[in-house]
């Protein structure tokens, strides 16, 4: 019958229109971005952060540079920390990651063999200005161990046994020294250096 | 108590009147009682159109699963002002080539027509700006002024596209201006009178013409025609956004712009309240709530009836759209009259009878020459 199609468009516009205050679950699929979130995946990645295990004193990164010299667009910057005898400690004094320049590929997380960096999921990063406010310094990038346990739990189980079995090996090497530190929950390899 | 309330808005204007007598001369509450009323309208006017897009809007994201504006106040209900400022801040460019005074002078032209012939709407009982015993045809014939305006908008920016957009409304308006208007002509044979406050009151009691057969269809090519006369979808060739950029207001910014829009709103108002008036028997209604009262809520129901449009129907294309007033409303209108005209000389039986024969022959009449001819098998003239 004529106009028949239009009669039929109008009712499934209806129909679509009180879904939305009856039934909202299946009517309306806005997420109300600022108040609610859709929760990211797990193995979702954005900039990395460094881990610090208890105290942000006790830094995982032991300044080996590998990630700066790994790092496809060069966005890290690292200095290691020197005692007053200029003599080089196991520690970075600087920590730059310019995220205007990083591509998020998590290529440093991969090749850490410290397990001191990973990819975060924080992305609300709007910032003013692109040169100094993009430049996130050691400060703001520390994040400590139970934070990489609450985003990625999967991940953290994985890494956590293996950094187990390593250092059931490593332990009988330096019994002593492992006690006089502090142990975080991440069971931290001894450290040279870090006593003075 | 309902009579008070019913007569709120009189009762308030008089007695601003008697205050006013206390100490200004004759001639000059004369003129206040013209200003208040004028000014009351121009006053209310924008504050509908406000709310109107926002019930768009609203309505709109309902339709396609997202909520509408809720930022600005509580349901959103802030966001025409926010809107209004945000109007008023833009930066108002004109084209270099543009002729700049018709440029600047047809937004303000295109709203002066919505406003006038709100003052021949009767809002309620005793609640109209102007009752002219020519009402009807003030209404419909300001409202077609309108068109000049926004042809003169769409010539002055030196655009093809406004210009484009601006022809599509000549022909679009003039097309459906005379459907609309035989739409109309059973409702004056009938009550014998122009003025909307005589037709309104031909149809209290519940005798709203749209339930008598002439009426049913009628009021269908009215409305139709309505919404093909303000612009909106699926009539809404003129600004087509898809097509050619924006249309008439293609190079307008600013407030301006709103101004485009906000006679569009006005007068999508304006038909409403003039469908309600001529067909569903204005502010007719149960008396238990104001008069007024009933005349908004058939309002909104007509508004909210052309936003459901909105949200459903693709645009026409520019030959269903002609198509469609010329081969369709035009001959269904001009047989309406003459049902019409049946149903008022018969007595009861036969008038039935009478239109009953007569739509079924003119819609059947219509089904056949409107048919599409498509010729069953191809022949092509060079084939060997």
């Amino acid at each position: 019958m004529f106009g028949w199609g239009i009669f039929k468009g109008m009712l499934v516009t209806l129909w679509n229109f009180l879904l939305t205050y009856f039934y909202p679950k299946k009517g309306i699929f806005t997420v109300q971005y600022p108040e609610k979130k859709i929760p990211v995946a797990q193995r979702y990645r954005n900039f990395p952060f460094l881990v610090y295990d208890g105290t942000p004193h006790m830094i995982r990164c032991v300044a080996c540079k590998i990630c700066e010299a790994e790092c496809p667009p060069k966005c890290i910057y690292i200095v290691p920390e020197k005692d007053p005898e200029g003599k080089v400690l196991k520690k970075p004094a600087v920590f730059d990651i310019d995220y205007a320049i990083c591509m998020n590929c998590g290529i440093c997380e991969e090749v850490c063999p410290f397990d001191s960096i990973y990819m975060d999921h924080e992305y609300e990063l709007s910032k003013y200005q692109r040169t100094e406010d993009l430049m996130a310094h050691k400060e703001e990038l520390l994040k400590p161990w139970e934070h990489f346990a609450k985003i990625r739990p999967l991940d953290f189980e994985r890494i956590e046994a293996k950094r187990a079995a390593k250092n059931a090996k490593a332990k009988p090497a330096a019994p002593a020294e492992s006690s006089a530190q502090k142990p975080g929950p991440g069971l931290i390899p001894p450290r040279q250096g870090q006593e003075k | 108590m309902t009579e008070f309330l019913d007569q709120i808005f009189i009762i308030a204007k008089n007695g601003a009147l008697n205050f006013l007598g206390v100490f200004l001369p004759d001639w000059m509450i004369l003129l206040a009682r013209i200003l208040i009323s004028v000014v009351t309208l121009v006053a209310i006017a924008p504050v509908v159109m406000m709310y109107m897009t926002w019930l768009e809007r609203k309505v709109l994201g309902r339709i396609q699963n997202r909520y509408g504006p809720n930022r600005v106040g509580i349901f959103g209900l802030l966001q025409p002002i926010a809107d209004g400022i945000k109007m008023l801040t833009k930066e108002d460019l004109v084209p270099k080539n543009a002729d700049k005074v018709i440029h600047f002078i047809a937004p303000m032209v295109i709203v002066i027509a919505p406003l006038l012939v709100l003052a021949v709407l009767p809002f309620g009982r005793n609640l109209i700006a102007a009752d002219l015993n020519v009402g009807l045809l003030f209404f419909l014939g300001v409202s077609t002024f309108g068109v000049i305006a926004l042809f003169m908008g769409s010539w002055s920016s030196k655009n093809k596209y406004s210009l484009l957009g601006g022809m599509r409304a000549f022909a679009q308006m003039i097309s459906y201006e005379i459907p609309m208007l035989l739409s109309v002509v059973p409702v004056i044979l009938t009550t014998s009178s122009l003025s909307t406050v005589a037709i309104v009151e031909a149809q209290l009691q519940g005798k709203w013409f749209i339930f008598t057969p002439w009426g049913g269809f009628a009021s269908l090519v009215f409305f139709l025609c309505g919404v093909a006369e303000v612009n909106r979808t699926p009539f809404d060739l003129p600004e087509a956004e898809s097509e050619i950029v924006a249309g008439f207001h293609t190079e307008y910014s600013g407030m301006k712009f709103a101004l485009f829009y906000m006679a569009e709103f006005i007068s999508t108002f304006a038909i409403s309240g003039l469908a309600v008036t001529l067909f569903l028997g204005g502010w007719d209604g149960p008396g238990i709530l104001p008069s007024w009262f009933w005349f908004g809520l058939k309002t909104l129901i007509l508004i909210l009836i052309m936003i459901w449009f909105r949200g459903t129907l693709p645009r026409f294309r520019v030959d269903q759209l002609m198509g469609f007033a010329w081969k369709v409303f035009l001959p269904f209108t001009l047989g309406n009259i003459f049902i019409a005209a049946l149903w008022v000389s018969l007595p009861f039986p036969g008038n039935f009878i009478a239109d009953t024969i007569g739509i079924t022959v003119i819609l059947t009449l219509l089904q056949v020459f409107n048919r599409k001819e498509m010729p069953k098998k191809r022949k092509y003239l060079c084939a060997n």
